[in-house]
């Protein structure tokens, strides 16, 4: 996989993982250009489409359209398959996710992916395995944990 | 110091922003706390500042300031402020930056990190935005860590070092041995990234991708498992087992059995069982029915094993889901070559798709389409795609157009139905078709003879429907300049007969040429077509003419060049001008001068060039007679004509008859040079004499030459002649070479008069005479009857 992006109906990115160097700006670029052109698809449309020279693959859950751009060679069809396990992975960790989830604790959106895909690639293929991840890491944040409502520069508690 | 909100208040904070300037002022505010917040010391909201300041880089605000302190944060002992670190390295920081090589230390630090979640963010990291200088520093480790660490991180430093291999091949060979021993393995996330590994390394290396062939076996028995065992809750997908590593097994498989028979044979049974086992019901076992499929097509495969393929792919398109019919016309492109017959039976559910709704499902079929064209279906598939041309997407006609032409020409049943389809595309997709098109259907018009006349009435007739696709009217125009004879006889065996009159394709022509839709080549195919008509019709050349010096004074030059070079075909060079427009050869294709558009207009202009550097350039008299000397010419003198000084092509001069002599024979032609003109006196009285020369210019156009000269013992002056001929004959008088005639004739006056006679009527001039002598003023009239050389009958 190249990068995915994640952006609501009304074209506000909501998570971008980039897989290949790019420059902010061409990234930017890419982003708003790729967005225009699928929001622009109606709603029974195929959900792959030839874009430049890539192959992209996007998928609408309700107000989020999740879009990866693959490879000549990747197989279209299991990369929706990846798309629906993020989804539920995300559902799973939020319990029954929504936008707003995302947009609040988009870092833990990207932790998530993290600990799915590595590199463009699938790491871990068994959904209970990630979660377990997660939550394992999640715990040894909290043994460090950063102050919520400090005000002021002062020292951690243990 | 100022007060640093949580992230959530923050995020509220934007969104509750109603204008984007608002917005920014927020944005603006925060972003100004997290930077005095950075240059403090270590404070306990460091993670957090980073994270703010990540989400407003995700909105699309700059975030630069923030790359030193994800370095600084890498370099954390925390945990968390690692996590969010790194997180910020991959957000903000590329290869390209120059602060990412700043934490290659700390990558290789955490690589070694006694927790594995620390060693997850690092490899998590360098797999993501790692540089190949990073890539070639830490390979060792990554490979330490694939021979000797727990699943959880073997997975990752497989996936890890696939990376390090895309970003600098050669280190591939250092990795081959420990994937090969990652195969044994039985947890599904280190056998995923194993198999990932391998393929990239066979892709890359020929001679690693021989050394792996060995492990089909064993890659054939993890499938085994896979597709036969019992239920396994962890990894079923809809009840797959697994479907990520069924694919990437199936697609590294693809890569060994490829031009292999022994590899081949040994999947053979596998694939077919994956084939006919998995559940079709669902998107994921599609995923890996396709994958199969694309294997089977891709190898050595028994040809049984091929059918069951295509058949695959067969109810791949006749699938509710239109995903599923988009991969399978994709996976039917690229077999369509080799097994042809196999996709021909599909044909009918892919021209189907050509209705679809949905545009890269049409540009699929479109493809497909042609090449599934032959010379058995050539009638029934046109039919089909002349009628997706003429609804299909913008972005595809070109496509769709010249996918028509090439199969019409290659499998085209009859002439007239290849004609007929070129013209059906020229008015439905005219302006999206490739330049090519005009010249090649004026070739294939002008072979086709016994089409002529049918061909030129189709034409003609959407014209006058249209005049807005500029290929069609090209063809149009140059189909009627040619042919416009056939279209005046009215009956045509293949078409409804229709009255069509001179005026009506005048009418049509000058349309053309005075629309503003035409384009400027358009314009110029009308008006040589206009031109060439001067003589393939008899009544209105008159009209011809007036167009044609019209367009001398256009402001394009390419159209002002042609009119003018008519104009000149018209008055001096009027014998020629048959021969000049007269039928086009037919041309050979690809001949050299094919693509250019071959016109009579072309061949005028190869020739007057020649005239225009003979020609004497405008002289005054006495400079004209010397000329004549140097020439050693006859007794006509020379007259500097009045001609506009165009600068494309002057008028050329009045050339003596020797000197007219050679420039035919320069040009080859086999006119032979008219006799030197016979001079007749016409008038004679008190010593004042005029005589009379003509030279026939053409059917009806005549030069004449009169000459005044003196033999009194007095001066003459104010020497002028005027004439008049019957009404339909046209007169235009030249500029005089003086009016002073010296006495004992030492000196003569000429003056030139041209004449067109288009009705041939007979020809007669009144001539007065005037002048004044010893200051008295004379007048005469006389009546030519007869002109030298001349007949009114014609030849």
């Amino acid at each position: 996989m190249q990068f995915m992006l994640l952006f609501s109906r009304q074209g506000k990115l909501r998570l971008q993982k980039w897989y290949v160097p790019l420059s902010d700006k061409e990234r930017k670029k890419i982003s708003r250009d790729l967005v225009q052109t699928i929001l622009a698809r109606k709603p029974k449309m195929c959900s792959f489409l030839e874009w430049r020279d890539l192959k992209i693959v996007y998928k609408r859950y309700a107000s989020l359209y999740f879009c990866c751009a693959v490879e000549d060679q990747d197989n279209e069809l299991i990369t929706l398959e990846i798309i629906h396990r993020y989804v539920e992975l995300l559902d799973k960790y939020f319990g029954s996710v929504c936008e707003l989830d995302i947009i609040f604790n988009f870092e833990k959106a990207y932790f998530i992916l993290d600990e799915f895909l590595l590199g463009g690639e699938a790491q871990e293929t068994s959904k209970k395995n990630v979660l377990k991840a997660i939550e394992q890491a999640d715990l040894l944040q909290e043994r460090w944990p950063a102050c919520w409502h400090c005000w002021s520069a002062v020292v951690i508690c243990s | 110091m100022s007060l640093s909100v949580p992230l959530h208040e923050m995020i509220r904070a934007i969104r509750s922003a109603r204008t984007q300037c608002e917005e920014r002022g927020v944005i603006q505010r925060e972003c100004a706390a997290i930077r005095a917040q950075f240059r403090q010391a270590d404070n306990g909201g460091r993670s957090h500042n980073l994270a703010k300041l990540l989400y407003v880089h995700m909105l699309g605000y700059p975030a630069h300031f923030g790359q030193m302190e994800c370095v600084r944060m890498i370099g954390s002992p925390r945990y968390s402020e690692k996590r969010v670190g790194y997180l910020g390295a991959m957000m903000l920081l590329d290869e390209k930056q120059d602060a990412s090589l700043l934490i290659t230390n700390s990558i290789k630090n955490d690589l070694s990190h006694s927790n594995q979640y620390v060693q997850s963010l690092a490899l998590c990291t360098l797999a993501c935005m790692g540089s190949a200088e990073m890539c070639r520093d830490l390979a060792s480790e990554i490979d330490r860590l694939l021979r000797a660490s727990n699943s959880f991180i073997k997975k990752k430093a497989a996936l890890c070092a696939v990376h390090i291999v895309r970003k600098v091949q050669d280190l591939g060979e250092l990795f081959a041995p420990a994937a090969r021993s990652l195969l044994t393995e039985k947890n599904h996330g280190v056998l995923h990234g194993a198999v990932v590994l391998i393929t990239e390394l066979c892709e890359r290396n020929p001679e690693t991708l021989k050394q792996f062939r060995q492990t089909v076996p064993d890659l054939v028995q993890i499938m085994k498992g896979l597709v036969i065992s019992s239920y396994s809750p962890d990894h079923d997908v809809a009840g797959v087992s697994d479907p990520f590593l069924q694919v990437r097994i199936l697609r590294l498989l693809r890569i060994l059995g490829r031009n292999d028979e022994a590899a081949s044979d040994a999947m053979n049974d596998l694939l077919a069982q994956v084939a006919t086992n998995t559940d079709s019901t669902k998107t994921v076992g599609n995923a890996v029915l396709y994958e199969t499929v694309l294997t089977v097509l891709d190898i050595n495969s028994e040809s049984g094993l091929r059918v069951l393929a295509v058949n695959i792919l067969g109810r791949f398109l006749l699938n509710n889901d239109r995903n599923i019919r988009y991969i399978a016309m994709t996976s039917l492109q690229k077999i369509v070559g080799t097994d042809h017959n196999a996709v021909q039976r599909h044909r009918g559910t892919i021209v189907d798709c050509l209705k679809d709704q949905d545009a890269s499902v049409k540009r699929r079929a479109l493809e497909l389409s042609l090449a599934l064209v032959s010379a058995s279906n050539i009638r029934s598939m046109m039919k089909e795609l002349l009628l997706f041309l003429s609804s299909c997407p913008p972005e595809l006609r070109s496509q769709a157009a010249s996918g028509i032409f090439n199969a019409a020409e290659r499998y085209a049943p009859s002439q007239r139905w290849h004609i007929d389809t070129i013209l059906h595309v020229l008015t439905t997709a005219g302006g999206d078709v490739r330049d090519e098109t005009v010249p090649n259907l004026i070739q294939l018009i002008t072979n086709t003879s016994e089409l002529h006349c049918y061909t030129v009435h189709k034409l003609y007739r959407a014209l006058l429907t249209d005049i807005s696709q500029q290929s069609l009217v090209q063809v149009a125009c140059w189909c009627i300049g040619e042919y416009g004879e056939l279209l005046l006889r009215g009956e045509c065996q293949e078409a409804e007969p229709v009255q069509v009159s001179e005026d009506d394709i005048l009418d049509a022509l000058e349309t053309v040429l005075q629309s503003h839709m035409s384009s400027p080549a358009t314009r110029a195919y009308a008006l040589t077509a206009t031109m060439k008509l001067s003589t393939r019709i008899t009544d209105n050349v008159d009209r011809i003419r007036s167009i044609v010096s019209i367009y001398g004074s256009c402001i394009d030059v390419e159209l002002q060049q042609r009119a003018v070079e008519y104009n000149a075909l018209f008055k001096k060079y009027d014998h020629m001008r048959a021969a000049v427009l007269e039928r086009m050869p037919v041309m050979e294709k690809n001949s050299p001068g094919h693509t250019n558009k071959e016109s009579a207009g072309e061949a005028v202009k190869e020739i007057q060039p020649v005239n225009i550097k003979q020609a004497l350039p405008q002289q005054p008299a006495n400079q004209a007679y010397d000329l004549l000397d140097l020439l050693g010419g006859s007794e006509e003198s020379l007259q500097p004509s009045l001609a506009p000084s165009s600068t494309a092509l002057g008028l050329p001069i009045h050339m003596p008859s020797t000197a007219g002599g050679d420039l035919l024979d320069l040009l080859g032609l086999e006119a032979t040079p008219p006799a030197p003109a016979p001079t007749v006196t016409v008038y004679e009285k008190n010593g004042v004499t005029v005589t009379l020369s003509c030279e026939k210019q053409s059917d009806s156009g005549l030069t004449v030459t009169l000459t005044a000269s003196n033999c009194t013992d007095s001066d003459i002056s104010s020497f002028t002649l005027q004439a008049a001929v019957p009404k339909s004959v046209q007169l235009h008088m030249k500029a005089p070479s003086g009016d002073f005639l010296p006495s004992q004739g030492t000196a003569k006056v000429t003056q030139m008069v041209v004449l067109s006679n288009p009705n041939k009527v007979n020809l007669k001039m009144r001539l007065r005479v005037s002048y004044s002598k010893q200051g008295s003023a004379f007048q005469d009239t006389v009546q030519i009857d007869s002109f030298p050389g001349f007949s009114a009958a014609g030849h």
